[in-house]
């Protein structure tokens, strides 16, 4: 983690959430876009990150971690090159989701929160992507995917395998 | 010669089925037979099945063709799609030709209200937006009191499209009294239903409607600063949201008297339930605040706050256009107007069908979505998301409006439509709807935190067939509790899927075993 950069970030939030609300009070409103920009930025939120946070924002270590730890998003770990969200909500059930997420443990065994032993992918759960008219759908590193089966999987794989 | 106007949709569902890469090869194709086109990226019809749709402007209006696979795209300037704007110069005889987009059946029996722009414009072109009626609601709000803009949407009978279906017009009133120096107006777009995508849509297809609506709330109740709370897993409406708020500032339609903060979730459900979201905003985790005080009274940061949904601040331009009563005119019983239907799951015609309130469940599954997309029997439909009813078939003559799903055990929700061919498995749809409250739990209440996991080990040991009959006893009395004792509707509707499930498809917990889900 590269501190100066990362108090930079929570510097900048702050004072865009102040500006925003032309207020001076506290800046808390500004945590969830600080956590955010800095796991956008190093890929994932480093603990050394977290009294940095807590200082400038005039409250404790323990509220920041329970933020942290509460919202699926946030990660205190790096992932994989690339992350694949398979949607295993009604709407892809529907569409027989649940034989891909099988698929994905049987063929290549991962199971969700699961990484590649090179790193190349990480494979997570979300529930509704929105696409629930294009289903089963997925999330290749933020890019949507509809109408997805095993043969896009097993292609998805083979090429990001190193 | 002028180019051949040609729309492609830049909606993420139809980027998520390859609509970029068939705007590329219709840009290259042309070029390669020197045919002058110009391609607008709009946002999506709705019309799910035919996406990629790719629509050509002629004298006859824009013909339509789709889907289009990239192995399609010479075939069809071979058969003359982009020969020129005259009558006959299309490619009628293509295979994928659809004809005039406006008469494609699905699309011709709607009554688009909120979606009339969408796939029509493009999305970022506030020029279009205009020519198209945009702002005309917020002139003829600027030209009324705030009290007579609140009137109007009194009148409407408009209500909450959430779920909870309380009245807008009661909710402004009650925040137009408070009193206060600072208001706010929320927008929930933390759309988190499963079968949901219209908040989406609009929010990728006709951003500058939202800002409208906000604006016009604005107005009605002294508030100055807006913030939309997009969810995290729809990276495409936050762009173009963002995109549309920084447009309307530069045009200086944001940030002198209003003006609008884009936020963004974090992989929360419980979010969306409104006091969790503004918990969330504020910066804390998004933990339900008990109710009173309403926030109406002491929300955001303590103030008077509006929180609606995307698809009830969307449906506020039109309102104050054409007047509450044009508005109050579409609809049944106590549901008035339109709503944005989203057929979802296993259905042939799959997307949006914005119609009045009042239809059969009946009617939209076959006559509008032509049933199943398997071909196989409709098993069972799930209307208003994770936390709504499973119906089965002898129950599809409900109306969709509010109080006609509640009379009938459901509850019509955000008006997300899921439908489930006989393949599907109730029971451990049952044990799901238990599971996803456990995983999304935000802990504040016993019954939700505690409740949920229980539910999901006595469904277990129901699939497993240990003490049966007690165990479904267990599971309904534990439903009960869930029900009256849970803070807010995540705990509180949970039980509403899982009682559905053993009321309706009791055959279901007596035969073929559930498997627990792969975790």
């Amino acid at each position: 983690m590269n501190s100066e950069e990362t108090i930079a970030i929570i510097q900048s939030e702050c004072e865009r959430a102040r500006a925003f609300l032309d207020q001076k009070g506290n800046p808390r409103t500004a945590l969830l876009p600080i956590l955010q920009a800095i796991q956008s930025q190093f890929g994932y939120i480093d603990k050394d990150a977290l009294p940095l946070i807590a200082q400038e924002l005039n409250i404790s270590q323990a509220e920041v971690r329970g933020v942290v730890s509460f919202y699926h998003d946030f990660r205190l770990e790096p992932e994989g090159q690339h992350v694949l969200k398979l949607c295993r909500a009604e709407a892809c059930q529907s569409m027989g989701c649940e034989s891909l997420a099988t698929h994905m443990q049987e063929r290549h065994g991962l199971l969700p929160g699961q990484t590649l032993p090179d790193s190349s992918l990480t494979f997570e759960n979300v529930y509704c992507l929105g696409n629930c008219a294009l289903a089963p759908a997925a999330m290749l590193d933020g890019k949507l995917v509809g109408r997805v089966n095993k043969e896009w999987i097993d292609q998805l794989i083979s090429g990001v395998r190193r | 010669m002028n180019p051949i106007r040609i729309f492609i949709s830049r909606d993420a569902a139809s980027l998520s089925v390859g609509s970029n890469k068939i705007a590329q090869a219709i840009t290259q194709e042309a070029a390669r037979r020197q045919v002058q086109i110009e391609i607008i990226r709009t946002g999506s019809r709705g019309m799910m099945w035919l996406e990629p749709l790719v629509e050509v402007e002629t004298e006859r209006g824009r013909i339509a063709y789709g889907p289009v696979t990239l192995e399609d795209v010479s075939s069809l300037f071979h058969a003359g799609f982009a020969l020129g704007q005259d009558n006959f110069a299309f490619a009628q005889d293509h295979a994928l030709c659809l004809g005039r987009t406006q008469d494609i059946p699905f699309l011709k029996s709607q009554q688009r209200l909120t979606f009339a722009r969408i796939g029509v414009i493009d999305p970022l072109n506030m020029d279009q937006y205009r020519a198209h009626g945009g702002f005309a609601g917020f002139e003829a709000a600027s030209k009324i009191k705030p009290v007579e803009i609140i009137e109007e949407v009194v009148t409407s009978g408009l209500r909450g499209r959430g779920g909870a279906g309380f009245p807008a017009g009661i909710k402004w009133r009650t925040v137009a009294a408070a009193p206060g120096e600072r208001k706010y107006i929320v927008c929930n777009a933390d759309e988190g239903d499963s079968g949901t995508f219209a908040d989406r849509m609009v929010m990728e297809g006709d951003p500058f409607m939202l800002i409208e609506g906000m604006m016009i709330a604005g107005l009605a109740t002294g508030a100055t600063h807006g913030f939309v709370y997009i969810r995290s897993e729809y990276p495409d409406a936050i762009t173009t949201m963002r995109a549309a708020v920084e447009l309307a500032r530069r045009a200086g339609r944001l940030g002198k008297a209003f003006d609008i903060e884009i936020r963004v979730g974090a992989g929360a459900y419980i979010c969306g339930e409104e006091t969790a979201l503004l918990e969330s905003i504020e910066g804390k985790r998004g933990q339900v605040r008990a109710k009173p005080p309403l926030p109406a009274h002491q929300g955001l940061f303590g103030k008077p706050t509006v929180i609606n949904n995307v698809l009830t601040l969307a449906a506020i331009p039109w309102i104050l256009e054409h007047g509450g009563k044009n508005y109050a005119a579409f609809g049944a019983g106590r549901s008035r107007g339109t709503m944005p239907f989203q057929l979802a799951g296993n259905v042939k015609y799959s997307g949006i069908h914005e119609v009045a309130f009042g239809m059969s469940l009946r009617e939209m599954i076959f006559d509008i979505s032509g049933g199943t997309a398997s071909g196989r029997p409709v098993y069972a439909v799930q209307t208003g998301g994770p936390l709504g009813a499973y119906f089965p078939e002898h129950l599809l003559d409900t109306k969709l409006d509010y109080e006609a799903m509640i009379a009938a055990g459901g509850m019509l929700g955000h008006g997300g439509i899921v439908v489930f061919d006989d393949r599907a498995d109730i029971a451990r749809q049952a044990r799901f709807a238990m599971d996803f409250c456990a995983i999304e739990s935000c802990g504040k209440c016993t019954p939700c935190r505690i409740g949920s996991t229980r539910g999901v080990e006595t469904l277990d040991k129901i699939a497993a067939d240990i003490d049966r009959t007690r165990n479904i006893a267990l599971v309904k009395d534990l439903c009960a509790v869930m029900t009256d004792g849970s803070l807010c509707a995540l705990g509180g509707l949970t039980p509403m899927p899982v009682i559905s499930a053993l009321t309706h498809f009791p055959e279901a917990f007596t035969q073929s075993p559930a498997k627990p889900r792969a975790e």
